[in-house]
């Protein structure tokens, strides 16, 4: 199926202007998601122009086992709000945390959607079960299983957002008792893999970015894209030094917690894990080793299992 | 708070059909999770109701043989609309069952970030959860935007916008209708061709609601914020441990003040925008006053002191029944059941949470006799509501003095009496006394903590030693209610662990003795407008502000025997 794109439109700015987002939290929102991108500031207005689209892009969202964090972090995660910008950039065309209809007339939204002759992305929050056929999620009175693998398969482009549908998530951890598996698991398509529990919502709009201008970014041998998962929380972390200097916290209650030393005595799993929370942060204020707990390693796959105990040293 | 009343139109009759056949609602929408309704209408009333969770993941099991530390991180995966309710759950029943007394500074810092969970919580609740059930959208098109305005600043004082801000909003609307592609607003009930009779707001209620649904989804980003600053992070807060906190930065002058800075906004939308924006609707919606009515309450309180001992909290615990306030009576967990007559498991007796065994056992869609991976929890074999209906009531019934004067203001702004209460309008409207009552004693707790760390106290952590067996239970009061995590640890490891939680108690099936949950009671005899757009049966759901993920739990224990333990 083909995707229309029509790089910056008539009226763009108009638009977006129309929709309450002003050019300069629009900018400032791209130079963010540049510099995520690893570009310099001269890259905002190229993000600016991927993301100005005559046609609004549809997105199809779909939830499974989750917890909707994912959802989540999106609504709660960026500054400009993302939220903000579904009025005026994408058009969210289902989404079940925030859509105004429910039940038959929500389902019709979903069938104009994924029978568009305009296509669609669609990113996928949380895990499938697939345990006796699926029996374990249903929506709409089908299974999961069955659901996604249509939607999925119809797709433009397919995003797993968090690690529940990236690699199956809490559910998932032995004895996965209802078979959750992750979307690479139900379709041959290729599937971009952003992790995290919950991710970076600045990783899955790098990614659509990249999407819209040069196609899928390169991916690392977990389907995560390089530019986003391509160092260590270890190499990035503002603690490493005292790593280097052998300073660690023995206990969260010793010298060493107190003055911000490294937490790998008591189970960081920064050096295991791929992501760039040292460097994009959260809520544009903070992240865990910086409010003095270890990582948990949660963008990796399998980590309620490989990382825990999470206050033991690996 | 202060301002002027609109004036309402008197209290209307609610719109109904006279449709009679069956209405299923699956999925619920603005929602966590996946819940289906299927009621039977007859002459355009709901006459019969089963509350259907669609998802079972089995966290309980997954618990099973771990590290007792970290189970707050798995049970914090039960939701992230409510992050952090679970993870703190799951660390007080482990300081509990380890018998840890944390520092002062560390029960202060969890309130806090408690405190700004409910604001962020309930914010985005009213404004983007439910305002979609009470508010026309498209009728903004008919809008004038300098009446808009004016109204909007007659509610509240400090509001100071413009007809230009209203224009504005109203154009954005236009231009989404306009594009043909309406996103999130596609089929929305209130684009019923020919009008949804039970949408009441005059066409600038609708604009100035519309306008604050977009201001608060400014809002709320900092309102999260507000949680990170000392959290890590939100969803998934990072900064609890057993013992206590781990953010010794949330005691540096930079923190403090991004804390003190982001509460000050927090709570002044609370308290010009939210609290007169819910009053201002619901003047217009009266009629909901009489529908959604429920029994019996209970609310373990919330904001400890002491964390050990549920008489400390700022909110009171308490349980009431039969829509009796001149009566409370002690929260009693040893009386807490879990049913699954009507559930997708292998039947077994009621069962207290320490002692069930339960397999799954689906069976299929619309099958009357088992219809939910949901239990049905009951209290002394009552069904209870939890949640801020249920801590308002209980406040308000022991004289909890903040609660009894936003509780007196609310009732005389809206002319009506206490029983209005017991109602999906109630429910609604004890959500925001509940937000505004948090938001203004949340300026205790931070001065307190501050004066805490000037006199010198820098402690956030108390070391500690895991037993080798031992129980315990962990209470929160969370936005959507009752919350008690209980675990038993043997040689060192969760031998077994239970989660009790909101949205069990308020969107579980019928009981052992055919009695329904308080969403299916709560939702008998409601008019039906029209069965395919069943507005009314989403207000009462939302109301409920449900989660469904969390409240899907799979009790695999031994049978054991239930401990006593010190709480009241």
């Amino acid at each position: 199926m083909k995707f229309s794109v029509s790089h910056g439109g008539d009226k763009v700015e108009e638009r977006l202007a129309k929709a309450g987002v002003s050019r300069r939290d629009f900018m400032k929102l791209c130079g963010t998601v540049a510099a995520v991108m690893g570009m310099g500031p001269a890259f905002a207005p190229k993000v600016a122009e991927a993301l100005t689209s005559k046609r609004r892009p549809s997105v199809v969202w779909l939830h499974n086992a989750e917890c909707t964090g994912c959802s989540e972090s999106i609504l709660r995660g960026m500054n400009p709000p993302f939220a903000e910008l579904i009025l005026g950039v994408i058009s969210l065309d289902y989404h079940e945390t925030i859509m105004a209809a429910a039940g038959e007339m929500a389902e019709k939204a979903l069938h104009e959607a994924t029978h568009s002759e305009h296509g669609y992305v669609c990113v996928v929050e949380g895990a499938i079960p697939t345990a006796e056929d699926g029996i374990y999620g249903k929506v709409a009175g089908r299974t999961m299983l069955d659901y996604n693998t249509e939607y999925v398969n119809k797709a433009a482009a397919v995003i797993a957002y968090g690690t529940c549908a990236t690699y199956g998530g809490v559910q998932a951890a032995a004895p996965n008792p209802t078979k959750a598996v992750g979307v690479r698991e139900i379709t041959d398509k290729p599937v971009i893999n952003i992790s995290g529990c919950p991710p970076n919502p600045y990783n899955l709009l790098g990614t659509v970015v990249h999407f819209l201008q040069n196609g899928i970014p390169e991916l690392d041998g977990e389907g995560r894209p390089v530019m986003f998962f391509g160092d260590s929380v270890h190499d990035k972390c503002p603690r490493q030094k005292f790593y280097d200097e052998d300073k660690f916290a023995e206990s969260f209650g010793d010298e060493g917690a107190r003055k911000g030393y490294c937490l790998l005595h008591v189970g960081c799993k920064g050096p295991y894990t791929y992501n760039n929370c040292p460097t994009v942060k959260f809520n544009q204020t903070n992240w865990p080793v910086e409010a003095g707990h270890p990582c948990i390693g949660c963008s990796e796959p399998n980590f309620w299992d490989a990382m825990a105990p999470f206050y033991e040293e690996a | 708070m202060s301002g002027k009343k609109p004036v309402a139109a008197p209290v209307k009759a609610t719109p109904k059909s006279s449709y009679n056949g069956p209405v299923v609602v699956d999925p619920v929408t603005r929602i966590e999770g996946h819940l289906r309704i299927e009621v039977e209408v007859e002459n355009g009333v709901v006459a019969d109701v089963r509350s259907s969770s669609q998802l079972f993941r089995g966290l309980e099991i997954i618990l099973k043989g771990r590290d007792p530390r970290d189970a707050q991180h798995f049970t914090q995966r039960s939701c992230g609309v409510c992050t952090y309710t679970h993870a703190l759950a799951s660390t007080r029943c482990v300081d509990n069952a380890v018998g840890v007394k944390i520092p002062k500074n560390a029960t202060l810092i969890r309130n806090l970030v408690l405190a700004a969970q409910f604001m962020h919580d309930h914010i985005v609740h009213f404004y983007h959860l439910h305002a979609l059930d009470w508010v026309n959208v498209a009728n903004v098109l008919n809008a004038d935007p300098k009446k808009a305005a004016s109204l909007s600043n007659s509610l509240n004082e400090n509001r100071k916008e413009s007809a230009a801000d209203f224009a504005a909003v109203k154009d954005t609307v236009k231009a989404l209708i306009e594009s043909g592609q309406l996103g999130p607003f596609t089929n929305a009930y209130f684009l019923r061709e020919g009008g949804h009779d039970a949408y009441y707001l005059p066409a600038e209620a609708d604009l100035m609601a519309t306008k604050h649904y977009l201001d608060a989804l400014k809002l709320q980003v900092k309102a999260a914020r507000l949680m990170a600053v000392f959290g890590a992070k939100n969803p998934h807060t990072q900064f609890t441990v057993v013992g206590g906190v781990t953010c010794y930065e949330a005691m540096t002058e930079a923190r403090l003040k991004e804390f003190t800075d982001l509460y000050a906004e927090t709570s002044a939308f609370v308290r010009n925008f939210y609290i007169p924006d819910l009053l201002a609707v619901a003047s217009f919606y009266k009629d909901w006053a009489g529908i959604g009515k429920t029994t019996n309450f209970n609310a373990c309180g919330e904001f400890p002191e002491d964390e050990y001992d549920l008489n400390s909290r700022f909110l009171p615990q308490g349980t009431i029944l039969n829509n009796d306030i001149s009566k409370v009576y002690d929260f009693d967990p040893t009386q807490i059941e879990e049913h699954v007559k009507y559930s997708w498991y292998e039947y077994g007796s009621p069962k207290h949470p320490y002692a069930g065994e339960t397999k799954p056992k689906y069976t299929k869609l619309g099958d009357k006799e088992h219809y939910s991976w949901m239990k049905a929890p009951r209290l002394d074999g009552k069904s209870t509501e939890v949640g801020p209906l249920a801590q308002v009531l209980v406040a308000f019934a022991r004289g909890h003095k903040p609660v009894v004067d936003a509780v007196n203001y609310v009732l005389k702004y809206l002319n009506v009496g206490p029983e209005a209460l017991f109602s999906t309008l109630g429910r609604t409207a004890a959500r925001g006394i509940e937000t505004l009552v948090i938001a203004n004693q949340t300026q205790v707790w931070l001065d307190e903590f501050k004066a805490n760390i000037a006199s010198g106290d820098k402690e956030i952590y108390t070391e500690w030693e895991m037993p080798d067996e031992a129980q315990g239970v962990g209470f929160v009061n969370a936005p959507r209610g009752t919350l008690s995590h209980w675990i038993d640890i043997k040689k060192g490891k969760i031998s077994n662990f239970q989660l009790v939680v909101p949205s069990t108690w308020n969107l579980g099936p019928r009981d052992d003795s055919g009695v329904m949950g308080p969403v299916e009671e709560a939702l008998m005899g409601t008019p039906i407008f029209d069965p395919m757009r069943p507005v009314e049966i989403l207000r009462t759901v939302h109301s409920y502000d449900p989660c469904i993920a969390c409240g899907v739990h799979v009790i695999d224990s031994k049978t054991g025997q239930t401990r006593k333990f010190r709480i009241l």
